[in-house]
């Protein structure tokens, strides 16, 4: 995130709720977000038991449009869009040429002919640089400014959002989106998370993002709902295996080994990065991204080595405290002979061995309506 | 606002040190545990462990970031609350009672004095903007 730390940080249209409320604030990805209102584990259990309200508008929104559309998202991402009906959603990557990840993404077929790609926020500038100077035929809008970004996750999200909008939310399938509105703000309404609960993602004009938020907040105060940070985001996704852009994949880890293959259609045909990976198919990967958890009680974190009988095997690329495992759980690459779950190993942490072995993920079962 | 009681010595890193007689009990202060924010592990040292003045004796963690601890005083540890790495959260709730670290016999007893007062350490916090 170097080139965000010298500028100033950037702010969302709730910048001033979250101070309100009481947020702490830190710069992430060039922004300056809450990354908790009372406590990282609080949040966390209200979004599993309850539900919670997130502001995301950090994140980027690209929309492509006419009839060379679907040519072009088709030539940048990996997974296959041409299946993709009006109203769905689908997870998809952007590759270099060597098989390396630029970002990820979900990409939403918003009309016949036109998507909209929604991309992490600190990788906006590159993310547009990427596509329009790949595919410069097409016509792209940049329309991440003008677009506040808010998700209601949990088990009382459907509930709420429903007695809120004036369309059927509930018949809205996993990876399905609808437009309506949403306490009167027009709202593109998307069953899409990434905490692992049911919820939505809910898309409104930048202006009508503070009255959205109240009216969630105070619609939703019998269902125990409150306002979550990054830090309780960042656990939620964890125990979910989700991975983070600049932790878990970047420009030097490729799809294969990142558990993401499900995503690379090369039988759609020609997209960049298409050739690296299917050499990478063939020849097997040499590590891969799991998910494990410490024997003992201890943390681990983002940049911990991973050994074997004192040998570095691999590296840790997210850790955290798990609310709901109440234990030390993380993610990392390790060498694929020992990635097998039940795998034992250790994790350096401040220079002694620690075990740790790999297990089943999601850590935590999902509960996002499939 | 942060409880900062008047009995205490405190340190720069936002230590506190109750001195008994020649022995000092230590802990983080109240305001250390709002900045954390939930503490998920304790790493203490045993007794009979050497610790120095303002070098490291063990870790505190949160759910998202490391924390060195530092020793308010030099001494030898002789008691350790061998409670709180199982129950970490006590540090949270209660930060100068249950939440107490270590009980260390002073090498240096006059080392106390050069430690902050409470007026001191209120004004260390007004300072730092909160």
């Amino acid at each position: 995130m170097t080139a965000h730390d010298s500028g100033p940080l950037k702010r969302t249209p709730l910048f001033d709720v979250h101070v309100k409320a009481g947020a702490k604030m830190i710069p992430f990805g060039g922004w300056e977000m809450p990354v908790q209102y009372v406590g990282i584990v609080e949040e966390h259990r209200a979004v599993r038991s309850a539900v919670g309200l997130f502001d995301i508008s950090h994140m980027g929104e690209f929309e492509v449009g006419g009839r060379s559309a679907l040519a072009a998202v088709q030539r940048l991402c990996t997974n296959d869009a041409a299946p993709l009906t009006e109203g769905q959603v689908q997870y998809s990557l952007l590759c270099y040429p060597e098989g390396g990840i630029v970002d990820d993404l979900t990409l939403y077929r918003v009309a016949a002919d036109r998507y909209m790609l929604t991309v992490n926020a600190s990788n906006i500038d590159k993310d547009w640089g990427w596509v329009t100077e790949h595919e410069p035929g097409a016509a792209w809008k940049n329309v991440s400014a003008e677009t506040a970004l808010l998700a209601v996750q949990g088990p009382k999200a459907e509930g709420l959002v429903q007695r809120l909008a004036d369309t059927d939310v509930v018949s809205i399938r996993y990876y399905h989106f609808a437009k309506g509105k949403v306490a009167g703000v027009p709202a593109l309404i998307s069953r899409t998370g990434y905490t692992g609960e049911d919820g939505f993602e809910l898309y409104v004009p930048a202006a009508e993002a503070a009255p959205l938020w109240h009216a969630l907040m105070e619609a939703g105060r019998p269902d125990g709902i409150r306002p979550i940070g990054l830090g309780a985001r960042d656990t939620l996704r964890l125990e979910m295996k989700f991975a983070l852009y600049g932790n878990d994949i970047d420009q030097t880890t490729n799809p294969l080994e990142a558990g993401l293959g499900w995503v690379v259609k090369p039988a759609k045909g020609e997209f960049i990065g298409r050739a690296a990976i299917e050499a990478l198919r063939a020849r097997g990967v040499a590590r891969k991204l799991i998910g494990f958890e410490m024997v003992e009680r201890q943390v681990p974190r983002h940049g911990y080595r991973i050994l074997k009988d004192g040998a570095a095997v691999g590296l840790v690329t997210s850790g955290s405290f798990s609310p709901s495992l109440e234990r030390g759980i993380g993610m990392g690459y390790v060498r694929a002979d020992l990635a097998a779950v039940g795998s034992e190993w250790d994790v350096e942490i401040r220079g002694a061995s620690q075990r740790a072995r790999v297990v089943r993920t999601p850590f935590y079962p999902s509960k996002a309506k499939k | 606002m942060s409880n900062v009681p008047a009995d205490l010595k405190y340190t720069k890193e936002h230590e506190w040190a109750k001195i008994e007689g020649d022995r000092a009990r230590i802990g983080i202060t109240d305001f250390a545990q709002e900045q954390l924010g939930d503490v998920v592990f304790v790493e203490l040292p045993k007794v009979g462990a050497k610790v120095t003045s303002m070098s490291t004796f063990g870790v505190v963690e949160s759910v998202k970031a490391v924390s060195d601890l530092f020793a308010p005083l030099t001494g030898e540890v002789v008691e350790v609350n061998a409670e709180l790495p199982k129950k970490p959260e006590t540090v949270n709730r209660d930060p100068y009672g249950q939440g107490w670290m270590l009980v260390i016999r002073m090498a240096k007893p006059a080392e106390a004095s050069a430690l902050l007062s409470a007026a001191q350490y209120e004004q260390l916090i007004a300072d730092s903007g909160h």
